[in-house]
């Protein structure tokens, strides 16, 4: 049976063509790679070249004629051993159903046996048709199941008592975290500027050289983008990087490999090559530093499947929850805070202290209004709910504690009992995980809320420097205290 | 710590010494692989049966074949989106990567990668990665990690002569020679970056130089002499393979498809292509040099012809029949249990 040429698709958006020429005439020995004629697509004039060996056994369409769709024979080559008269069996040159797309659907009696013809495949199913985007789309990771709701409260049960516990300093908690993570096992290394033998640029990596070594306690040279692919690749290989950027900021020179190359190649990789990494470093604004050094990521971040981002207030949710993010076998972003590493908490003096990944935690019990807040402005909600009490209204102050994945099913809880809810973050409001939040929330429980939810942010510029301007910049007490009266008056 | 160059960077000048036929022919084999393969994705692309982009091989086949003669089983493999032919070389079974540029459900990604991202954790083959030159600093972390073990494996980490612009490249050749990392870096200078020539887009043009600000030893191969790029390549990847830290190897070669399957190519002249064709195909030179060496005969070629086809052709059929991922995977594979 001779080998039927079909016109070839050379765009993802070419349905038909034209051939400009022929390049072999009928009874031309033709090889693989031979060029058998120039096609004239929808873009550009290109070469089609033959994939067999034998000779042109005929030609079925002539150059210069109309434009033909995509798939329709064009020339039949006679393969070694063949002559002239197997033609005969082979098909006429009609074309595809006149709407041949890309992805054709040729008809059985046009199959020009046996070679290269295009079989569709079974078709899948789709997931459902009219899925809203986002949580509300049952099959996505994102839903959250109404029992998830129930009337018991998600987080009513008290995180479980350690015997013993000790103030800390968040920075010193960091550090603990790190050093039982590498002691427990010895594919954790630590890599970043400046993290082993000047003990971190924010002093959080203190003593690590010391204990672990230059192996496992790595400085780097000023090569954000290089260390950070560096360690996607060591991850991919089975070692579990902490890469410390000095501040958040300067992860912009790398997030095409926390993205590109950590977050999405679980999914391209069809679950093969996971990357357990952890990202970790300060996160916002600091204090007098300027535009360039003082931008919060957690939208950013939180924005991507493949990732999870973790921000926490206290020591002991810094220590937990670090743990747990140099355990979990995906990429981490773990979002610190330069203006809290000195505050003290107690916390538990266990080896196996770890907060799971993904729950917020009450800080502070209220019937009137919800207030959602991480990392350090889970301590400004905590100052405004205090002045709220003064005036009789009793906050519920919920640390996220975890933006991705979202502990929804504890903010529609307390939604649902407050009917209020203000967000606080000192990232932009623009798509910021305020704009999430609220948005989760009417999904889920629009019918409970009695005024709409606002959200306090950082102010929409870049960080000023001038004393006065930064302080006007940044979420305070008085913002939530207002914006608190405000949903309650309604 | 100090680097001194263990070598000079050079180009390569030294005759091709005799080469065991055995080993030339499961060579040229892997070639033929290659081309075949290629053609026939070309193909089936023509038939819309592989979307978006598709970055073809045809011409290059001795460059990761010559190459990868030399690795090891703890050997890691990481390179562009043009990769097809990596994964072949790297051992990889033709059917599964079919199956994945027709974006099906027996690809290696379980189609979910398509053709500039696939992985084989068996194979060490880190990917296909659509990124120009992100490819680089993740195989710098593949040698790092190979290093960090204690192991004897190097990492072969495949760019172009675009991609060799990306200031990762550099960042990651630093870190490479300042650690000691055995990692081969592999510049596949096929004479463009898409439309660009390395002459409009390089302010130097002998990349095999790109490491030496880095004391990093780099050797300019022919990369169409399948027999010169093992014979030259050997002892450079045996000092990264005894610690002695990176080398740049410089393989000129030439694609002789468009970029991809919807460029038409018009950067360059029919007589380039063709010329590069005729005088320096590595299949061809292969091939006089096994005829030559008497130990096969053209019947003997033509065999090993119809078998490649066997397999191209079973591969291609495997990439039809199979069936589209099935809708559940749509969420799986986001994040791994915890
Ligand atoms: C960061 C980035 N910029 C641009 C592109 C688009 N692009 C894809 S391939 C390519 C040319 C790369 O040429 P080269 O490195 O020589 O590799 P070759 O295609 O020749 O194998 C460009 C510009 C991309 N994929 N990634
Ligand atoms: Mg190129």
């Amino acid at each position: 049976m001779p080998i039927s040429v079909l016109l070839p698709a050379l765009s993802p958006t070419m349905t038909e063509g034209k051939i400009a020429r022929w390049l072999v005439k009928e009874g031309d020995e033709v090889a693989s790679g031979t060029v058998l004629a120039e096609i004239e697509t929808d873009k550009a004039t290109m070469e089609v070249e033959s994939v067999d060996d034998g000779t042109m056994g005929k030609i079925l369409v002539e150059a210069g004629g109309d434009p033909i769709p995509v798939n329709t024979p064009i020339a039949l080559i006679l393969a070694e051993g063949e002559d002239a008269s197997a033609l005969d069996a082979a098909p006429k040159a009609e074309a595809p159903k006149a709407e041949a797309k890309p992805e054709p659907e040729p008809k059985p009696e046009a199959k020009p046996e046996p070679k290269a013809e295009a079989k569709p495949a079974p078709r899948a199913e789709s997931v459902s048709a009219n899925v809203p985007v986002g949580a509300l789309d049952s099959n996505s990771p994102l839903h959250i199941t109404e029992s998830a709701f129930s009337t018991d409260d998600p987080v009513t049960e008290p995180e479980p008592a350690f015997a013993k516990s000790a103030p800390m300093t968040v920075r010193e908690a960091l550090r603990d975290a790190m050093a039982e993570e590498m002691r427990r096992d010895k594919d954790v290394f630590l890599m970043g500027e400046e993290v082993a033998q000047y003990n971190g640029a924010y002093k959080v990596s203190q003593g690590l050289l010391d204990e672990f070594g230059a192996q496992r306690v790595i400085d780097t040279p000023i090569t954000e983008m290089g260390f950070t692919g560096l360690g996607v690749g060591a991850a991919m290989s089975g070692l579990k990087p902490i890469i410390e950027f000095m501040t958040f900021n300067f992860s912009m020179q790398a997030i095409d490999h926390i993205i590109n190359s950590a977050a999405k190649t679980l999914y391209m990789s069809g679950g093969q090559l996971g990357t357990p990494i952890v990202f970790r470093g300060p996160n916002g604004a600091a204090s007098r530093v300027g535009a360039q050094h003082s931008q919060c990521y957690a939208s950013w971040y939180a924005h991507c499947p493949g990732l999870k981002v973790i921000a926490p207030y206290s020591a002991s949710d810094a220590k937990g929850l670090l743990k747990a993010a140099i355990r979990d076998p995906n990429p981490v972003i773990f979002l610190e805070n330069e203006l809290i590493y000195g505050q003290s908490f107690e916390v538990p003096e266990d080896e196996d202290y770890v907060v799971p990944i993904g729950k917020a935690a009450i800080k502070r019990r209220g019937a009137h209004v919800t207030l959602t807040a991480f990392s350090r402005m889970v301590g400004v909600a905590l100052h405004a709910a205090e002045e709220l009490a003064k005036e009789g209204i009793e906050a519920e102050v919920i640390d996220l504690r975890t933006i991705r994945p979202l502990d929804l099913p504890t903010i529609v809880h307390s939604v649902k009992k407050t009917n209020r809810l203000v967000s606080i973050e000192e990232g932009w409001p623009y798509a910021g995980i305020g704009s999430e939040i609220v948005s989760l929330v009417c999904e889920y429980a629009f019918d409970w809320l009695d005024a709409p939810p606002l959200r306090v942010t950082g102010k929409d510029i870049p960080l000023p420097y001038a004393v006065n301007l930064e302080k006007m910049s940044l979420p305070e007490v008085a913002d939530i205290v207002a914006a608190a009266k405000a949903v309650v008056a309604r | 710590m100090s680097v001194s160059p263990r070598k000079s960077t050079r180009r390569s000048t030294a005759k091709p010494a005799d080469v065991s036929t055995e080993s030339l022919l499961s060579q040229y084999r892997m070639m033929l692989l290659i081309r075949r393969f290629e053609e026939k994705a070309g193909q089936l692309y023509g038939m819309g049966l592989i979307g978006g982009f598709c970055h073809l091989y045809i011409g290059q086949e001795a460059v990761v074949t010559g190459l990868q003669s030399l690795a090891q089983d703890n050997d890691c493999i990481v390179t562009s989106y043009r990769d097809h032919g990596h994964m072949l070389a790297a051992g990889m079974d033709p059917k599964g990567v079919m199956a994945e540029l027709t974006g099906r459900s027996g690809g290696y990604s379980r189609g979910k990668g398509g053709s500039m991202h696939m992985f084989s954790r068996e194979k060490n083959f880190f990917g296909g990665h659509g990124i120009v030159g992100a490819q680089v600093p993740i195989g710098t972390g593949l040698a790092f990690a190979q290093r960090y073990r204690g192991e004897d494996g190097v990492t072969y980490c495949y760019l172009g002569d675009g991609a060799v612009n990306q200031g990762q490249v550099y960042e990651s050749f630093n870190m490479a020679a300042l650690w000691k990392l055995p990692v081969v870096y592999v510049i596949e200078n096929n004479k463009y970056g898409m439309g660009t020539s390395v002459e409009r887009s390089s302010a130097s043009v002998e990349l095999y130089k790109r490491g030496q600000a880095y004391g990093i030893p780099g050797m300019q191969i022919d990369g169409m002499d399948v027999v010169h790029v093992q014979q030259q390549a050997a002892p450079m990847v045996a000092d990264v393979r005894a610690g002695k830290g990176p080398c740049v190897l410089e393989l000129q070669t030439y694609r002789y498809r468009g970029h991809s399957m919807s460029d038409p190519a018009k950067y360059r002249s029919k007589e380039e292509v063709s010329r590069m064709r005729q005088e320096h195909d590595p299949i061809d030179n292969a091939k006089v040099l096994l005829l030559k060496s008497g130990a096969v005969d053209e019947a003997a070629l033509k065999e090993i012809d119809k078998e490649i086809k066997a397999i191209v052709g079973e591969a291609a059929d495997f990439a039809q029949a199979s069936a589209e991922p099935d809708a559940t995977e749509l969420f799986t594979d986001v994040l791994l249990e915890a």
